[in-house]
């Protein structure tokens, strides 16, 4: 079984801090969803809403279109897999994963049975009889998402359960999620700061700043179409130009900066419009900037080289704009086999003068708002 | 739970490294000499005299070392037998076990009033509230103990504050003689060893990762489920810490049962403080207090096996 997720206008106020305010989401049955956000943004508050151990203050949340109101955690067709695991120390590993099914009165043999079945379907057969302290940290991991799924779960939440895994093991497991997820086909509600296991698990993501989703949309459509400064900074590197819009037409905006007049492709929300003589933001992507060459008409600015780092993959370069006011990254990837590399020549190296541009469309410009620095 | 350290020895020594470490050779060696002096002479030798004591006869100073001086079992058989010789000392064996029963009862009484203040108080321990809460539960022993027992006789007195209010809200026709019944002494009792048993317990439960009572709930178990499978595997050793303490020193208590006993009932401790005292007969005091040390200490370890504690779990 698998269940929507319907989040109607909640709010979660703890005395007079307001942790959520109005968070409307669709979360389709069956998918993998991500509530992202930097720490404190309330995405912990409305996943603990959604498992039952906070109560909206205002709002719905339903799960498989029933109002959860009242409805206790115990009660929820709900499983939380906790952010540093909370598994049972005294109980052996396959007592844990079947303390859901002990809890409903399930026979031993049976409880044994499908322990065992779960332990296989995370790659963990005949691990049962340990205790949990004896598995590594990516098999514990595993072993508290098997312990919530032995509840037969519609929805299953995952509370950022990989930040204390290193970085190999990871992303190793952002892959594995994703591979048991389909699996079982229930809804996966995923909590994390981290974009990159966002981006890489999620069918949609919502960004959250300040207790307000400030977008949804798959990872896609977040990088490439950012509806609000806040997104557009948070997710991914972003060279930010802050100015005013002097000209608007169908879908494209020319924004005074102070770099010079850009020219950017509109993305605002719901398709809003930048008005002449508003304040805007023009971001560029790293990988967006390139050296500008004769044909470049448009969207061209001077630049000091300042550093550049060789990734092996890519060269990161770090230029001074607008007379050393402002940083911005460039990124030119190493030899790519479609074409010469645009490797940085020495003659461009630290202290040359250079000339930037950047395709309209490949750029958006958007009201101005808090950035993910601020 | 970690595995028991499996070299003792190795451990002591490194032990005494740390310790002579951190303080230099002469500090450290006089801490040492203090900690010898404090277990071989205040505890461990007093304890072998009275072994002693017990197998020795009742002799006048002048006689004592002389020819009748050898050792007897006769105090200990004294406590099983008595005086007649086929019969049995109904009287002291009667009162020994009623120690140990109503001890197991108050230690059984504290746990169950204890654990749910134990657990309230480790689960909000940051509030202002809290900290009330265990002012209030210290304060009050501030009092001195034998004080503390002669406010519980005026509590339960025949004109006690407990019966003029049973009296004035019609409970009772004429006053209850809590003192006789010895409701009195088992209060007095469970009373003077609360905070023996809440700081162990509340030790142990505040180490509990809340995140666990929370994962126990969202997989559906109920609140009473949650303890018995969770918090109370977790708190073991401290509620058999707590457990332990207040066995031993309800059984071992003297001033509760001398003022709040109700005039035919005795305590086991009473006996051996008559024989020491009023008797004048030191060994026979000596092997009954080395029975109820021996049977407290056996109890407790019973208990452990049972309940599968192991004993450096006490520690912690």
């Amino acid at each position: 079984m698998t269940a929507a997720v319907d989040l109607v206008d909640v709010s979660v106020r703890f005395g007079d801090f307001a942790a959520v305010r109005d968070a409307r989401v669709h979360i389709a049955a069956g998918t993998f969803f991500s509530f992202l956000g930097p720490s404190g943004c309330g995405k912990t508050t409305l996943l603990r809403a959604i498992s039952g151990f906070v109560q909206p203050s205002a709002g719905e949340v339903r799960i498989g279109g029933r109002n959860m109101a009242g409805i206790g955690p115990n009660k929820r067709p709900t499983a939380l897999v906790f952010q540093n695991l909370a598994l049972f120390p005294l109980m052996k590993v396959w007592e844990n994963i079947a303390f859901a099914l002990e809890v409903r009165g399930v026979g031993r043999a049976a409880r044994r049975k499908r322990a065992d079945e779960l332990l296989d379907l995370i790659a963990l057969p005949g691990q049962g009889d340990k205790l949990c302290d004896e598995l590594s940290g990516g098999q514990r991991q595993r072993v508290a998402i098997a312990r919530a799924l032995a509840a037969e779960p519609d929805v299953l939440l995952l509370d950022e359960p990989l930040s204390a895994l290193d970085l190999k093991l990871r992303e190793h497991m952002r892959r594995e999620l994703r591979a048991i997820q389909r699996r079982v086909g229930i809804t996966f509600i995923y909590i994390t700061h981290d974009q990159g296991e966002a981006l890489t698990m999620s069918d949609q993501v919502a960004v959250m700043r300040n207790g307000v989703i400030e977008q949804v949309a798959d990872g896609n459509a977040l990088y490439d179409q950012p509806e609000s400064a806040f997104v557009a900074s948070f997710v991914g590197e972003n060279n930010a130009f802050r100015g005013q819009v002097r000209a608007v037409d169908e879908s494209y905006a020319n924004v005074a900066t102070d770099v010079g007049l850009l020219r950017a492709r509109q993305s605002g929300r719901n398709g809003a419009r930048l008005g002449v003589g508003d304040a805007a933001f023009v971001f560029v992507r790293p990988e967006s900037l390139r050296f500008a060459t004769a044909d470049d008409r448009q969207n061209n600015f001077p630049a000091t080289v300042a550093g550049i780092e060789f990734e092996g993959r890519f060269w990161q370069v770090f230029l001074d704009v607008a007379d050393g006011k402002q940083r911005a990254t460039m990124t030119r990837v190493n030899a790519p086999s479609d074409g010469p590399a645009i490797a940085p020549a020495p003659a461009r190296g630290a202290g040359g003068e250079v000339t930037l541009s950047f395709s309209p469309d490949r750029s958006v410009a958007l009201p101005d708002g808090p950035l993910a620095s601020d | 739970m970690s595995p028991p350290s499996n070299s003792g020895a190795r451990q002591g020594a490194h032990w005494l490294r740390a310790l002579v470490a951190r303080f230099g050779p002469g500090f450290g060696v006089c801490l040492l000499a203090l900690a010898a002096f404090w277990v071989l002479l205040l505890i461990l030798l007093p304890q072998l005299a009275m072994v002693d004591f017990s197998f020795r006869p009742n002799l006048p100073p002048a006689e004592q070392g002389g020819a009748h001086d050898t050792y007897t079992l006769e105090h200990y058989t004294y406590l099983i037998r008595g005086s007649e010789p086929d019969g049995y000392n109904t009287i002291d064996l009667a009162v020994f076990a009623r120690t140990l029963l109503v001890a197991a009862l108050v230690t059984v009484f504290d746990l169950a009033i204890c654990y749910p203040i134990a657990y309230l108080l480790a689960r909000s321990a940051h509030g202002g509230w809290a900290r009330l809460l265990v002012l209030s539960l210290v304060v009050p022993f501030w009092v001195n103990e034998i004080l503390r027992a002669f406010a519980f006789r005026i509590l339960f007195g025949a004109s006690g504050v407990i019966n003029d209010a049973l009296l004035f809200l019609g409970f009772a026709e004429e006053p209850m003689d809590f003192i006789r019944a010895n409701v009195a002494l088992y209060s007095g009792l469970a009373y003077a060893f609360v905070l023996l048993m809440i700081f162990p317990l509340y030790n142990a439960i505040e180490s509990l990762d809340k995140n666990q009572v929370e994962a126990a709930r969202d997989m559906g178990a109920s609140t009473i489920y949650t303890h018995w499978r969770v918090v109370i595997p977790h708190a073991k050793p401290g509620i058999s810490s707590g457990c332990t303490m207040v066995f031993m020193l309800s059984a071992g208590a003297l001033a509760a049962p001398q003022i709040l006993g109700g005039p035919s009932s005795l305590w086991f401790t009473q006996i051996i403080y008559q024989w020491f005292n009023t008797g004048n007969n030191w060994p026979r005091g000596s092997a009954y207090a080395i029975v109820l040390l021996v049977s407290t200490v056996l109890l407790v370890l019973l208990a452990m096996r049972v309940f599968k504690v192991r004993l450096t779990e006490l520690g912690r």
